[in-house]
């Protein structure tokens, strides 16, 4: 390894700036000490500074941050979760369980990043995490030393006593000892978005079996969506390498993507990594679309949640090299067989000049060559089964290889990672071996997960001592390495197979081409999961859980693998126990004495990676958490100064300040008054409303009102009160009849969705045979509510001359088409929920705004006031009108005062139910009238109701208040409330209970209806 | 989840919403000098209240609020949830002439 420069890092911006790009990439290989002087797939030409804990390095276009860490020499990247050890790099994929970063800063910060996946690029700032002071120098990894307490499951038995320090004492202190990266604190300034996308075939992963699978699907003409979680497709191909079709295996990856390019029926999706399989063959991915560069460019996103519907899908997602459990088997500088290969091959970077290697399989052999030709050492291979595979005897002599037949027993070393391997033969011989890397290889897991999210199990094989996927989801078949299919040449034919079978289910039936061919390398293997000798041998290295917690997870009793990793946490980290999880199981096997597949494994769910929620929630968040809707009268009652309130998605006027009005009360009580003694008018659009048409209609109407609608004369409005099947108030609104055969029926604000649904079950289940049919018109209409004893005045300024308003020409209920002046056909129902003289008009919605300018015009001499919802919540209480809070689904309509509405002489939803003894028992909370003795009390909702003198409990409970105003006619605080037997206990005296205010007092027991009971206003 | 919709093709399971099981059905009944026939308060506690807890294949109500408005009488399997076919309510577009409560 000659020729690398020493490793004083380049650092400075400004001193390469103005030099050629030649220049520029020497000056930065030259701080790579640890990087080879050609190949790789990496851009020389682009040289790219980054940082890390505040060291500036350098690397080239097309590193990862993790191979880029391992060209400038460094080996220590992270301390553990638990015992804060020293930790390297162990893979260099996505399962990566140790080189988690910080990565970026400020509000875009994120802990956690696998250095493995971060793709390189200028300007790069990463942190280690979990570390105080320093990653070299952590002061908390005085928690090795006291490593006893920190057994599987120490929260249980350490911290038992006394209770109470749990939460004060002993969580703080375990949370800020234990964890990984800190998040942001400040709102994600990025955007995220979520798409979906159709296909025939979805092939999962673009290694040798997914490009095969994918061409074949493609060349056959079925849709297909290439995934690869990866910037480049190739999988182990840009690692291995290897002769396909008589061609290096670069080339025909090269050739394979040019062709799958220009396939019009072929989507690839690089940087998408598949984490979800659902139902139907939904499957979701991530994409990170911008997570590659700095920043997002201006309207894009940072990443995008895709869900892709699939007819079929062919999982070629791979293996995963598995480790082995030895002591010090985290030592910075112990890295997987395969790791080592892709740093070398693909990334130009020697993990280490001196590299042992520790394989139980044919295929860690790989590593010799890759190490060997590109100039490193192989310092000695240890391999328990004792003899060199046929295929690797020559490479062994003429390199003159020391073979160790036995197992690795310990690692020497520190913060700066690697310095020896002991060796213990298989004659239990004991020796030391120089080294500052260690390839481990411990065989190889397919990649079941995908296939197993719908609970499937996979099957264990001897001959690959691996499982492979079992039962999978409707749709799904496995090739390739996912299938335990381990040859190059069985992965070309099994994904050219899969993709071909799969096109030709979706009916394609073009021409799917050969299978590439390539070899069928031998991958024999003798199953070896752990060294056992004396220190900490890892099995999690996320979640610091070593052997001996496993088996002393066995030895307590927790023997179920899903016992063992509730109580040891193996597998629960965020890599989801990629690297661990078979390996923790196994050891689990041989100390009950079972079998692996008699073991088995936990239950697989997604997602398979992490996924951040921001990802998931989109666009989604904050104003646009959910979608808003606007009343017609919005944009003229925003121009006003309205406050507005979110009711569902609407958002209404809630009221209109004034200047110089000190609080809302003030605003509301002079809307109020205006109303009572002028007129004023309230946008009232977001009630929802249904046009019932058809020869039954009325009948129809009678089935789902407890009141008869038939009996309904047209041109009249109808209160109507509408229950569940079980008896319970559903909703209420005025219904009015247009024509013989029409009506247009209102529902309440809140119940406008769920009501059409119900009507509409009525219409197409209950009654099919009912000449009746529904549209929706809430959108349709703005209405308006005008009221006050001016009323009339004011609409005869809006409507036609020809129209008579008198009482007698629009009587109270009276409903009807009026013509407005300018010609505009108006609706107009004189009801009124405020007591006063009122009409609702309304108009199609687009005159919505114009309507409110000109009901502002034409009353101006009259002072017409608009007033919002929290006005007309005031005078509905005033009135005694029940609304939400007591339409609360537990209420029946004699709850409500309104029992005597139920007709006896029809049947209609709820009737029967409704008559059960619980629901017309004497005793039932009933709507009553509440106001304070102290008329300046402040009345609350939600306070309790108990008898005077009685002390307040569940005994002693007699009811709730569930609205309360300020009363300006009354002039002081009033009520609603369901109070037991309270029609009975007009004028009691009650105490008002209401220990969330801590207030206590006592009020009144009266008629609902506090303002005009006689209800001559409305009818004047 | 995917329904296949009988009007409006495949869609995605966010557009509809479920009721549950479409076996019961709503008791008929006439009522006479007002009061409601002897019986009809059980039958209705039946059809209101009691349902199997099925595993497998069972009939029941969604509806495509999010699409046509029609409510649909799907086949799913509780414990695959799959499909086996989705058809329109009875009453679904114009009147049928079928008798009440079938």
């Amino acid at each position: 390894m000659s020729g690398y420069s020493g490793s004083e890092p380049l650092g400075r911006t400004a001193a390469l700036e103005g030099t050629t790009p030649s220049a520029r990439s020497q000056a930065a290989s030259a701080s790579q000490s640890h990087r080879l002087r050609s190949g790789g797939l990496i851009d020389r030409q682009q040289p790219l500074q980054f940082s890390f804990d505040g060291k500036v390095m350098s690397g080239f276009a097309g590193d990862t941050l993790a191979s880029a860490l391992v060209a400038n020499g460094v080996k220590l990247v992270a301390r553990s979760f638990k015992y804060h050890r020293p930790r390297g790099i162990i893979t260099a994929g996505s399962e990566e369980p140790s080189a988690l970063v910080e990565m970026r800063s400020g509000a875009r910060k994120e802990p956690n990043t696998r250095a493995t996946t971060q793709e390189l690029y200028d300007g790069l700032v990463a942190q280690s995490q979990n570390r105080w002071p320093s990653l070299r120098r952590d002061f908390m990894s005085i928690n090795q030393l006291a490593a006893p307490i920190f057994v599987a499951g120490f929260y249980y038995k350490t911290f038992m006593w006394p209770a109470k320090f749990w939460e004060k004492v002993y969580e703080p202190l375990i949370r800020r000892a234990a964890g990984l990266g800190k998040s942001a604190e400040l709102p994600d300034p990025d955007h995220y978005d979520k798409a979906w996308a159709h296909c025939d075939v979805l092939v999962i992963g673009g290694g040798a079996a997914g490009l095969a699978a994918a061409l074949a699907a493609g060349r056959a003409g079925s849709r297909v969506i290439l995934v690869e979680e990866d910037s480049r497709l190739g999988g182990r191909l840009l690692s291995d390498g290897g002769e396909i079709d008589g061609m290096h295996a670069e080339e025909w990856v090269r050739r394979t993507v040019d062709e799958l390019a220009s396939l019009a029926n072929v989507r690839i999706m690089v940087r998408t990594a598949l984490f979800g399989v659902y139902d139907g063959g939904v499957y979701a991915a991530l994409e990170r679309v911008n997570d590659h560069v700095p920043l997002p460019g201006p309207h894009q996103v940072r990443q995008r949640v895709w869900r892709i519907v699939a007819k079929r899908s062919v999982v070629t997602a791979g293996a995963i090299e598995r480790p082995v459990v030895f002591p010090g088997n985290d030592r910075p500088g112990v890295m997987m067989a395969s790791a080592v290969r892709t740093y070398v091959h693909r990334f130009a970077a020697m993990p280490g000049r001196k590299v042992a290697l520790f394989t139980n399989n044919d295929d860690g052999w790989r590593t010799v060559e890759a190490v060997q030709q590109a100039g490193g050492d192989i310092a000695a291979v240890i391999d328990p089964r004792g003899k060199v595979p046929a295929e690797y005897q020559a490479l062994a002599e003429l390199s003159d290889l020391r073979v160790f037949s036995g197992g690795v027993s310990d690692v020497k070393g520190g913060v700066d990672g690697v310095r020896g391997v002991v060796v213990t033969d298989n004659n239990g011989r004991t020796q030391q071996i120089d080294a500052d890397c260690l390839a481990v290889s411990g065989g190889w897991n397919p990649n079941v997960g995908l296939s197993c999210f719908h609970r499937g199990r996979p099957v264990w094989r001897d001959d690959i001592a691996a499982f492979v996927p079992g039962d999978s989801p409707k749709g799904m078949t496995t090739a390739g390495a996912a299938n335990g299919e381990f040859s190059l040449g069985a992965c070309l034919r099994d994904g050219h197979t899969a993709g071909a079978a799969a096109a030709a289910e979706c009916g394609a039936s073009g021409n799917a081409g050969e299978a590439s061919e390539a070899g069928d390398e031998v991958y024999a293997i003798s199953p070896l999961w752990q060294v056992k000798a004396k220190g900490k041998a890892f099995v999690d290295f996320q979640h610091d859980v070593t052997a001996s917690d496993v088996t002393l997870a066995q030895r307590e009793g927790f023997e179920s693998v899903e016992h063992l990793k509730r109580y040891t946490t193996l597998g629960m980290a965020t890599d989801q126990g990629k690297t661990s999880n078979i390996t923790g199981l196994a050891i689990m096997a041989e100390a009950t004495g079972r079998t692996i597949p008699q073991t088995g494994t936990t239950i697989y769910r997604p997602p398979y990676a992490p996924v951040a929620i921001g990802a998931l929630a989109g666009h989604h968040r904050d104003e646009n958490f959910h979608a808003w809707r606007l009343t017609p009268s919005h944009h003229w009652a925003a121009a006003r100064g309205a406050v507005f309130v979110d009711t569902g998605l609407w958002k209404r006027a809630q009221w209109y300040p004034q200047p110089g009005e000190k609080d809302w009360i003030e605003s509301v009580t002079r809307e109020v008054l205006a109303v009572r003694n002028g007129v004023g008018f309230c946008d009232v659009s977001t009630l929802g409303k249904v046009d019932v048409r058809g020869a039954d209609a009325g009948t129809f109407l009678d089935r789902v009102y407890i009141n008869a609608f038939s009996s309904l004369a047209v041109g009249k409005a109808r209160y109507g009160l509408m229950l569940r099947e079980d008896g319970i108030v559903m909703d209420d609104g005025t219904t009015s009849r247009i024509a013989e055969d029409h009506y247009f029926l209102t529902t309440t604000t809140a119940k406008a969705g769920p009501v059409m649904a119900h009507l509409e079950f009525c219409r197409q289940v209950l009654w099919p045979e009912l000449d009746v049919q529904l549209s929706s018109a809430s959108d349709q209409w703005a209405q308006f509510s005008i009221a006050g004893p001016n009323t009339r005045k004011l609409l005869q300024e809006l409507v036609d001359p020809s129209e008579d308003m008198s009482n007698e020409g629009f009587p109270f209920m009276g409903a009807r088409e009026v013509k407005l002046r300018g010609g505009v056909t108006a609706r107009l129902f004189r009801i009124s929920f405020s007591g006063e003289i009122a009409f609702e008009i309304s108009v199609p919605a687009r005159y919505g705004g114009a309507m409110a300018q000109n009901l502002m015009i034409a009353g101006r001499d009259l002072g017409v006031t608009p007033y919002g919802t929290e006005a007309l919540g005031v005078m509905r209480i005033e009135k005694g009108h029940v609304a939400g809070p007591e339409l609360n689904g537990t209420t029946t309509a004699d709850d409500l005062g309104l029992g005597k509405m139920m007709s006896k002489k029809k049947d209609f939803i709820g009737r029967v139910m409704a008559g059960r003894e619980a629901l017309t028992a004497p005793d039932r909370q009933v709507v009553v009238g509440i106001k304070p003795l102290d008329q300046k009390r402040r009345l609350r909702s939600g306070a309790h109701v108990v008898p005077k003198g009685a002390i307040p409990g569940p005994e002693t409970d007699q009811g709730y208040v569930t609205s309360v105003c300020y009363s300006p006619m009354m002039e002081q605080w009033i009520g609603l409330g369901l109070v037991e037997r309270g029609r009975e206990r007009f004028g009691e005296i009650v105490r008002i209970h209401d220990p969330l205010r801590s207030e206590d007092y006592e009020a009144e027991i009266c008629n609902p209806v506090f303002y005009d009971p006689e209800g001559a206003r409305q009818r004047g | 989840m995917r329904i296949a919709c009988p009007f409006c093709g495949e869609r995605e399971n966010g557009e509809f919403t479920y009721l549950g099981d479409a076996s019961p059905k709503r008791p008929n009944f006439a009522v006479d000098s007002g009061e409601s026939p002897e019986g009809v308060e059980d039958a209705f506690y039946d059809y209101v209240y009691l349902r199997d807890n099925v595993a497998g294949y069972m009939r029941e109500y969604w509806y495509h609020g999010g699409g046509c408005r029609s409510w649909l009488i799907a086949e799913r399997n509780t414990v695959t949830h799959e499909f086996r076919s989705v058809t329109a309510a009875p009453g679904v577009g114009a009147a049928k002439p079928v008798q009440a409560g079938e």
